[in-house]
């Protein structure tokens, strides 16, 4: 075996470092096929990103853990994310896979405090898609770009045989400019900094799997689909000292808090009777037996700022019209590292967790 | 929301746990039979509302929990079949046979499912005339009316697609079993209000008297367990052993008439392996006879048996409230919801699972990622 390793080194067809590369870098993973539930946003989903990715990639870049990389160059701060987009059903209550795409890279960049101005969008296109449906979701992105004042410079389209896709995959990748010397990152938040939430959870989550699933509501409930740059921008234009921003998508607000929780190395204490839920989404996840704090949403963010200045903040995200129900929900302390506690209605405290992977339904 | 709202109220509770303490003079210990009850007191910390002497622990009622590792087995074995349809709830996909659960033979290739109701399955069958579609029927007295509901329309329609893997349980032969027991800790039971709003609670007269054990048909938001409680305790104290309705707001005294008939339409009474209890007798519902031709189990093989829970496991204490989950040397450790040992770990309505959600230790995520390999 050392032989034909030394045979291969010295064809020159890969490197001497073959032989560390023997051996295994990364914990083995206890799963040897992806489930769906690695895509989950839950436990499983982090096992995977510190078990497969982050020692594949390592990187003090990756390894800050935030919706984006900031990048520097001499005085010049750049924010670069990518996310990819595979919604079902691919027009839904209050958007679309291309409204989507859009709007969810803007908020990556926006997360890092940057000002959103470039998007590549990249197509895996399934034979046999109606040449309508592809038309309708490219106007839905156009008019998102538009209304968020970034442009789609770059892009790709790939086709793959009928039954190999889904109708449309749609990846986006942004650049943006940190125009403000605020570090924005999990691990910049301080003790006794007040968290807030920009507006009621689980709208997109619930919308979707009503969608999917017949659920009928009275009213229609519509995905809070939403680009969040705006607000971000007007907020550190008025100089409040952000230390954290994290926009709540797969996994919910328990996952972004148990991420930041960790990163900071700081306790999170939210009040459940803080955190506005819309009745149908309330609704539905009692009959489902979801927990609201675990939906995804795509226009809802937290913001980490000092307790003295919730005041100003909130005045301004509730004169956006995606921060109109913006609320103080809980603040960040010393105590257990990595731990979220949430004080339940009747006044008790206890431990928001992770999910292992998507909430399913419950038997009765 | 109305409904929900008033029965979450914060001054409510507290005057409601102080009136707990105000009648409490001894210890007692008192099960709550329901997973949904177990899972409402850890996530909104009931149990911490009430005094020292008060214990509940947790009963067998969470259906995913005590399915037999031999059923889900077979559904196993079933959902991996290439021309079958498999359709279960969806917190049954998680739950670990001998070597996997429905989700990794969904990753495999095998048609699995979510189903809300057993009608879908029936309209799947309608839509897949070319496939088998089956149906695990997992649960306890609340969802067999549904279950005897889609074999009765399957039977009408003629459709013979369509099978079931049946897993239904009832509630009163365990409750049996667990004060028959020689461990016995419990003294009063919380019922669970939903199987009484089907099954009704003139069951539960008998079981009350013959045990001397109080028995409160319980409802599910923290204030009805609470009010449970209180009513549980106030006959403890008082030396009575009767059955009183809490939940009166769902529960009528013979329960619904409609649904009781179509289980016995469909289903008779059998014996049943419960998972960590073992066989109890009348305690499950099989296909009649004239149904037997939807018994997935005639269509695609028995259950074998024979399969075995991991030693370490304490889920079978725990199921009969003998020990609080982590008094189990694998909890948060070596059985996580990840990598469960045994089902009451799985099921978000699992005793183990609202412990690890809600309850766990602060140091258990550390040693979790250093003992995982």
């Amino acid at each position: 075996m050392k032989d034909d390793i030394d045979t291969i080194i010295e064809s020159g067809l890969v490197c001497p470092v073959i032989e560390s590369a023997l051996v295994c870098p990364a914990p083995i993973n206890p799963h040897s096929q992806i489930l769906l539930a690695h895509g989950g946003g839950g436990r499983l989903m982090q096992q995977l990103l510190d078990t497969v990715f982050l020692p594949a990639f390592a990187n003090p870049l990756l390894n800050a853990r935030h919706d984006g990389a900031v990048i520097e160059f001499g005085t010049t701060r750049l924010a670069f994310t990518t996310d990819s987009y595979v919604v079902q059903p691919l027009f839904f209550p209050g958007g679309d896979i291309g409204s989507l795409a859009v709007n969810g890279t803007i908020n990556d960049l926006a997360m890092c405090g940057a000002r959103p101005l470039f998007l590549s969008a990249g197509f895996i296109i399934e034979e046999g898609l109606p040449m309508e449906t592809l038309q309708r979701v490219v106007a839905s992105m156009r008019h998102a770009a538009h209304a968020a004042g970034v442009t789609i410079v770059t892009g790709d389209t790939k086709v793959v045989d009928k039954g190999k896709g889904d109708g449309l995959f749609i990846n986006t990748a942004g650049i943006g400019i940190i125009e403000h010397p605020l570090r924005i990152a999990p691990d910049a938040v301080q003790p006794g900094d007040a968290i807030l939430l920009s507006g009621d959870i689980g709208r997109h989550g619930i919308a979707i799997m009503a969608m999917r699933e017949g659920l009928n509501f009275e009213s229609t409930l519509e995905s809070d689909c939403a680009a969040l740059a705006a607000p971000v921008l007007e907020l550190i234009h008025a100089g409040i000292d952000i230390h954290c921003l994290r926009d709540l998508t797969r996994g919910g607000l328990a996952a972004a808090l148990i991420e930041i929780a960790e990163a900071a190395r700081l306790q999170i204490n939210i009040e459940e009777s803080l955190i506005p839920v819309v009745q149908e989404v309330q609704g539905a996840c009692e009959l489902l037996g979801f927990d609201p704090l675990h939906v995804a949403n795509e226009g809802r963010f937290v913001a980490f700022i000092p307790a003295g200045q919730v005041n100003q903040t909130l005045d301004i995200l509730r004169r956006h019209p995606v921060g109109q129900e913006a609320c103080l929900i809980g603040h960040a302390q010393h105590g257990t590292a990595g731990r979220v506690t949430l004080q339940s209605r009747i006044g008790v405290q206890r431990i928001v967790d992770r999910l292992s992977g998507e909430q399913l339904p419950r038997i009765c | 929301m109305k409904f929900v709202d008033e029965y979450r109220d914060k001054d409510a509770a507290t005057r409601m746990a102080a009136a707990i303490a105000q009648v409490t003079t001894r210890p007692w210990t008192i099960m709550e039979i329901c997973g949904g009850q177990t899972h409402a007191i850890v996530k909104y910390g009931i149990d911490q509302l009430l005094p020292g002497a008060i214990t509940l622990v947790h009963g067998p009622g969470c259906p995913v929990c005590v399915t037999p590792v031999e059923l889900i087995d077979k559904a196993l074995e079933i959902a991996a079949l290439p021309d079958v349809i498999f359709c279960s709830f969806g917190d049954m996909l998680r739950v670990p046979g001998t070597h996997r659960d429905l989700l990794a033979v969904k990753a495999n290739g095998g048609d699995v499912r979510i189903v809300y109701a057993p009608l879908d399955a029936i309209k799947l069958a309608q839509r897949h005339p070319g496939k088998q579609i089956v149906f695990f029927a997992v649960g306890f007295e609340t969802t067999a009316p549904a279950t005897a509901l889609a074999v009765l329309q399957a039977s009408q329609m003629n459709i013979t697609n369509f099978s079931l893997l049946v897993a239904h349980v009832c509630v009163p032969p365990a409750m049996e079993a667990i004060l028959a027991g020689p461990h016995n800790q419990v003294q009063g039971f919380l019922a669970a209000g939903h199987v009484c709003t089907v099954m009704g609670y003139t069951e539960y007269e008998t079981l009350a008297q013959c045990y001397q054990t109080p028995i409160i048909v319980t409802g599910f938001e923290p204030l009805d367990i609470l009010h449970g409680v209180y009513l549980c305790v106030k006959q403890l104290e008082e030396g009575r052993a009767t059955v009183e309705n809490q939940y009166a707001r769902a529960v009528r005294r013979a329960g619904s008439r409609d649904a009781q008939r179509l289980i016995t339409e469909v289903f008779e009474v059998t014996h049943r392996q419960w998972r960590g209890l073992g066989t109890i007798a009348d305690s499950g519902l099989g296909l009649r006879e004239r149904y037997a031709g939807f018994d997935a189990e005639r269509r695609f093989g028995a259950a074998a048996p024979g399969a075995t829970t991991a030693a370490e496991c304490i889920s079978a204490l725990v199921l009969q409230g003998i020990k609080k989950p982590q008094a189990c040397p694998a909890f948060g450790k070596r059985c996580t919801p990840e990598q469960p040992l045994g089902a009451p770990m799985v099921s978000t309505e699992g005793a183990c699972a609202a412990y690890y959600r809600y309850r766990r230790p602060p140091d258990s995520r550390a040693t979790l990622q250093k003992t995982n390999p």
